[in-house]
Order: C-alpha cells, then sequence, then structure tokens
C-alpha cells in the first residue's frame, strides 16, 4: 500500500501539490468505475478518493447526488465499494474512501477499518463524523493502521481548527466554502484564508476540496495548498458523456489537464 | 394504577449530556461547517433560557397568539370504545394554525431574531410544521423557506397553499423518496450554504444537538398544563399516556412532565403502514435499528448496507424513516413503549373520533386515539388515558375521503 504521507512527501519533493480525484463507486458500474479510476491514475492522478454511495448525501450537490443514487439503484454494496478501492490501491496509487457515517457503524467500526487496510486502502474522509464522535473511529483506524481524515471550514474557530488537525492524520481536508459539493465557476477566496488559518497549527499537508473543477482552478489552488481535490467535474465528465469509453476518455482527459495544472502553480 | 406524584426534582430529565447524548443516542453527526452553528445555537438558547425577557415573550405569544394553554377534553363517548377507561384529550388541535407544531416555531422564530439572523429555513412533510414556521415568520417578520418532499406537496395541497399565503417560498424537494427525510437532506444542504444569515427550524426533536433538547424544552409546555389540567379534573395522575410519534416532538411534549412518575405508563404510536412485517412502515424504532441519520444516532429504517429504506405511511407528518433520539433511549431503558398503528387501524380511529366526539383528527393524530383505545381496553374502566390530539384533520379530508371511497365504496 502506498500511504498519504509518502505520497505528499513525493509531490513536495517534486515541487507541486498533488492532484486528489474522485468518483462514487458503482458508477456508472462496479467496472466502469474502477476503469475511470485507473485512467485517472494512469493520467496524473496521485490519489483516488472512492466515495460510498449513500442514500442521504447531505453534503453533496446535483451532480454527485445523480451518481450516487444511479448507483444505489444499481444495487452497489460496501463490498463492492472495498473491491473498488483493492483494485484501485494495485495501481499504487494511495486511495481513500469518503463515506458518510452510518455506512460504516452498519458494517462495524472495526470491522470496516480492518477491511480498507485489508484492501490497500490508505484512509478514510468522513464528512460528518467530527473529532466529537470520533472516539470508537479513532481506536479502529489506528488498530488498523489506516488515515482518519477529517474537515475543518471556513467557520472553525481556531479551537476546532487544533481539534480537527489533532486527530486527523494523512492530510488535513480544507473545504473551500461553505456549501456542498459541486463544479463553480470559481474556487472561494476563503480557501486561501482558511488554509494560512490551519498552516501555523500542525505540519499535515492540507488539501483543498469543494468547487475545483478546472485546470486554471487547480493551479491556483495549488500554489497555496499541497493537494487539489476534484470530484464533481470528474463526476460530471461520466455523466456527460454518449458510453463508458467515452466516459473514461474524458475522465483520462479531465486528468491531465488538471495535472497540468498542479505543476503549472507558481509557489 | 398510578397516583402518586413524584418529586419535582427530577432524574430522568436531567438527559441530555452537554454534547446532547441521550445514553448512546443523540449527539452531532454533521459537517464541521455546521459546527459553528450549532454552538451559537446552542449558546443563544443558554442565554435566553437567562433571560426573564425572552420566556415573558414567549409565554406572552403562546397566550395571546397561539391560544395557550390548550383545553383538555373528556371524550366520554369515546371511552364505550376502549373498555370504560377514562379518555382525557389534550386538544393542541386548538392551537392557532392546528398543531403542537406552533409551540416550537415561536420559540425557535424568537431565537432566531436573538441570534441577528433574518431568514429561516423548514422542512415539513404534512405541511403542518411548514404552516406554522410560515406564520411564525410572519409574526415576526422573517424570511421563510419550505422545503417538502414533491410527493408530499401533492397529498397535502391545501398546506402548500397556506404557506404560500403566509408568504413564505415552498420549495418541491425532487430528490431520493421525495417526503420529509428528503427535504431535510435539502434543508441541511441550504443551511451549511447561508448558515451565516440563516437558522434552520428543524420542526422535531430529531436532528443535531441541540434540537433534540431545544425543541423539547419548547413542547413541554403540553405536559406541564395537561399534568396539571388532569390532576384539577381526576386529582390523580393517568395511568397512561399516549400520543403519535414521527420525529416524535408531540410525544416528548406530553412525556417530558410524566418522566419521573413511575406509575404514569408512556406509549408511542408509531406509523405501522401496511404493517411492519410488510415492509411498508415508517416504525423506526418498532421495526428499524440503532443506526446515524439527519445529525443523531437513534433508531432508523435501514438495510444492511446502512441506507436508509423509505418509509410508508398515510401520514405525511409521520412519514419518517428516523426518530428523535431521546425516544430510543427511552424505549431502551423501558421507560416508553413504542408500539405501531397501521393506516386501518388509524383511519378506523380516525373515523371514530368524528363520529363519537365531533372531532376531525389529524391524521397523525389518530394513530394515538387507536393506540390508546386499545391501551385504555387493556387497563380496564378504572383507568384514566390522557392523549396528545397533536393536530386537526382539515388538511387530511381529501386523504380521508379517498381512503373511505375506497374502502367502504360510500360516496365521499
Ligand atoms: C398533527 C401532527 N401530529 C404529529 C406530527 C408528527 O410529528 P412529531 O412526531 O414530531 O410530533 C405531525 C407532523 O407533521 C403533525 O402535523
Amino acid at each position: 500500500m502506498t500511504t498519504l504521507a509518502e505520497t505528499f512527501a513525493r509531490t513536495r519533493s517534486e515541487g507541486r501539490a498533488a492532484l486528489i480525484g474522485y468518483l462514487p463507486a458503482g458508477y456508472p458500474s462496479y467496472a466502469g468505475c474502477v476503469d475511470a479510476l485507473v485512467a485517472m491514475v494512469e493520467s496524473g492522478v496521485d490519489i483516488v478518493e472512492i466515495g460510498l454511495p449513500y442514500s442521504d448525501p447531505l453534503m453533496d450537490g446535483p451532480t454527485i447526488q445523480q451518481a450516487v443514487e444511479a448507483a444505489l439503484a444499481a444495487g452497489v454494496t460496501t463490498r463492492e465499494v472495498l473491491k473498488t478501492v483493492e483494485a484501485v490501491a494495485a495501481t499504487g496509487a494511495a486511495t481513500l474512501v469518503m463515506t458518510y457515517w452510518n455506512p460504516v457503524e452498519r458494517y462495524g467500526v472495526g470491522a470496516f477499518a480492518d477491511a480498507m487496510a485489508a484492501a490497500g486502502g490508505a484512509g478514510v474522509i468522513t464528512p460528518d463524523l467530527t473529532p466529537d464522535e470520533a472516539e470508537p473511529w479513532l481506536a479502529a483506524v489506528a488498530s488498523a493502521g489506516i488515515d482518519p481524515v477529517f474537515l475543518v471550514a471556513p467557520s472553525s474557530t481556531a479551537a476546532r481548527i487544533r481539534r480537527v488537525t489533532e486527530v486527523s492524520r494523512g492530510f488535513v481536508y480544507v473545504a473551500s466554502t461553505m456549501g456542498v459539493t459541486g463544479v463553480r465557476d470559481a474556487v472561494s477566496d476563503r480557501a486561501e484564508a482558511l488554509v494560512a488559518r490551519v498552516r501555523p497549527v500542525t505540519d499535515l499537508p492540507l488539501s483543498v476540496g469543494l468547487g475545483v473543477s478546472t485546470a486554471a482552478q487547480a493551479a491556483e489552488v495549488a500554489a497555496y495548498a499541497d493537494g487539489v481535490i476534484v470530484g464533481s467535474a470528474f463526476v460530471r465528465r461520466l455523466i456527460d458523456a454518449p458510453d463508458p469509453a467515452a466516459g473514461v476518455a474524458a475522465v483520462r482527459a479531465l486528468a491531465v489537464e488538471l495535472a497540468a495544472g498542479v505543476r503549472a502553480a507558481r509557489h | 394504577m398510578s397516583d402518586t406524584i413524584s418529586d419535582p426534582a427530577t432524574t430522568l430529565e436531567v438527559m441530555p449530556d452537554a454534547a446532547g447524548h441521550f445514553g448512546p443516542y443523540g449527539g452531532r453527526f454533521v459537517p464541521e461547517a455546521l459546527i459553528a452553528a450549532l454552538d451559537q445555537l446552542t449558546e443563544a438558547y443558554a442565554s435566553a433560557g437567562q433571560d426573564p425577557a425572552f420566556r415573558a415573550r414567549l409565554d406572552h405569544l403562546n397566550t395571546t397568539y397561539a391560544g395557550r394553554p390548550s383545553a383538555l377534553t373528556e371524550a366520554e363517548r369515546l371511552s364505550a370504545h376502549a373498555g370504560g377507561a377514562r379518555m382525557l384529550l389534550k386538544r393542541e388541535d386548538l392551537n392557532h394554525t392546528g398543531s403542537h407544531k406552533i409551540n416550537n416555531v415561536l420559540g425557535q422564530a424568537l431565537l432566531t431574531l436573538r441570534m441577528g439572523k433574518t431568514r429561516v429555513i423548514a422542512e415539513t412533510g404534512a405541511g403542518q410544521h411548514g404552516v406554522a414556521a410560515a406564520t411564525a415568520c410572519a409574526l415576526l417578520g422573517l424570511e421563510c423557506v419550505v422545503y417538502m418532499g414533491e410527493e408530499d406537496t401533492r397529498r397535502q395541497a391545501l398546506n402548500v397553499a397556506r404557506m404560500k399565503m403566509l408568504g413564505a417560498t415552498v420549495i418541491p424537494v425532487t430528490t431520493g423518496s421525495r417526503t420529509l427525510k428528503d427535504a431535510m437532506n435539502e434543508a441541511m444542504r441550504d443551511w451549511v450554504t447561508n448558515v451565516e444569515s440563516t437558522h434552520y427550524l428543524i420542526g422535531t426533536v430529531a436532528g443535531p444537538s441541540p434540537f433534540p433538547r431545544m425543541v423539547r424544552d419548547f413542547q413541554r409546555v403540553i405536559g406541564d398544563e395537561a399534568r396539571a389540567q388532569v390532576l384539577a379534573l381526576t386529582d390523580r395522575l393517568p395511568d397512561a399516556v399516549a400520543a403519535c410519534v414521527g420525529g416524535g416532538s408531540n410525544a416528548i411534549g406530553i412525556f417530558t412532565a410524566f418522566l419521573d412518575d413511575p406509575g404514569v405508563r408512556l406509549y408511542g404510536f408509531e406509523a405501522g403502514g401496511d404493517g411492519v412485517e410488510t415492509g411498508r412502515h415508517a416504525s423506526s424504532i418498532t421495526g428499524g435499528a440503532p443506526g446515524v441519520l439527519h445529525g443523531a444516532r437513534s433508531y432508523l429504517l435501514q438495510d444492511e448496507m446502512g441506507q436508509t429504506i423509505e418509509s410508508h405511511s398515510i401520514s405525511a407528518g409521520l412519514d419518517y424513516p428516523g426518530v428523535g433520539p431521546e425516544h430510543a433511549w427511552l424505549n431502551d431503558i423501558g421507560r416508553a413503549t413504542y408500539r405501531p398503528v397501521t393506516d386501518a387501524q388509524a383511519m378506523d380511529a380516525f373515523s371514530l373520533l368524528c363520529r363519537t366526539e365531533g372531532i376531525i383528527p389529524a391524521i397523525e393524530s389518530a394513530h394515538a386515539i387507536a393506540g390508546a383505545v386499545e391501551v385504555g381496553r387493556e387497563l380496564g374502566p378504572d383507568s384514566i388515558v390522557l392523549i396528545n390530539l397533536s393536530g386537526r384533520g382539515d388538511k387530511d379530508v381529501d386523504t380521508a375521503a379517498a381512503w373511505f371511497g375506497v374502502v367502504t365504496g360510500e360516496p365521499a
């Protein structure tokens, strides 16, 4: 397994930010998703974030909701999500799952952390689990040897930022804006201000997500962050594609553009 | 049979803990972005509690605007159908806007002003909470946006019209099952985006802390009044208290005053839909399992993967796959008993109350009537059953007409 720490050490040594790409498992199908994620890795995505489809994704905007609803309607299961992790981790890219909390609790907190580790997963992002409720989860990931990734938001107080950075491992997910996932015309200028508030508190890499979709935006964010997270823009490519092969090609093309973007950033 | 009156220095009422936990339930399972707003709300609520002017203003609105205290009505003809038990109806249906929902919205709308926010969002199923929220916002000059599942906007068209007349914007939600749970998801998404100007006025005792405790506190006036009214009328405490349970706010509202009266049995009636065994129901406690939904841990309808299962009920206000965390805890410690009431049983009780008492209940409340009639038969003729009649049935006349038309073949 490639860890997040190894990946960020490499991208830092290359003098650039890491590119993190997201797709929900099972969309447009189990195999179609794996193909698209592997294409991302081949085209310059450093870290893969696999969404665990959930019936009530209250941090997601319409694009991801649409893909997730389709994946659930087609019967995707937690086991298939873990198989997706295994297939992507086999490429050598650090592989994360992003999941709402209830599916983890239902699977079993310890069992899920162990299954992620067994699949070669590097860590788990939990958008609706904050450190306040995370005690059993922190014990489980510590014992499984995977990284728990928590979020900071523009509304986080200094005390909250300390708390989140204390328990996060791998990197800290910096939510660029107050809002849900989705493609936006511009990355909120609150992102840079938030990175500046978090930076002095922790040595962990800081990855910015929510609303990053173009190479220019990736370059802009890469100038001040250690990681650039792109989700809805990839999902949008799959949704708009006339067939799965075209979807994979479109994802590949976007990954190439974004990879150039993170390399073009001026530090 | 109970006739002991406990010391008001309570034990069960100290729940929840500072982080909003009722035993293993409750808490806060929300995006980090919302934590600051929940902390702000917690603080505003605590400071309002210390401020006699806040309490005075709420009491004033409750009496001069909402119509409190609500009456206690002895249902003498209903009693004959309930094994002769004395049936006492707590008349929340007589409140302004037609249900208990007004108690909560007045409190939260005043808190919205206190926090300096100008916009209120709400989710609604039956539309009763949406109407109540729109009413409170009109009264206090707040902007109001109500999220309502598209399916519910059809089932409860009258309430959609009422909300619009009151100046609210109603947004039909077309995702997922297009009912209350999806309306709540959409409201959460709005809140995370607009939290600086906006208060999310949750309509029941669900959601992240401090909502379950705060909404309970605003609704406990029901039980506080009823306890005194029953004592005045009968010189003793009731043997049983019955309420319907959707998210659980009217039930907690009437239960709270009796939590430390061990002789008073508490019954919550969940929507049994076509029957719990059919899988088409909304009985989260009877037919669900513990998990996390909409910001708190509680019982919910979910599959093996932890995906929320769609609920089913003839009653839009009970058609929700979760339940407030305090109910989960009261169930687990055995303090309250939760039972399902099917659509058919509820509609029989709806008709029964219409014809014996001249009261058209909300279909939600008809679930409480159905359950209470059973409890009355179990406890016998010397018993006293207090029932929370949470709302009136004007909004349900179309649904009821269609139901009885189908079932009896009579023209509705
Ligand atoms: C009349 C009435 N009773 C009960 C309910 C259910 O809510 P709760 O369980 O929070 O009281 C509703 C919800 O819309 C309602 O309108």
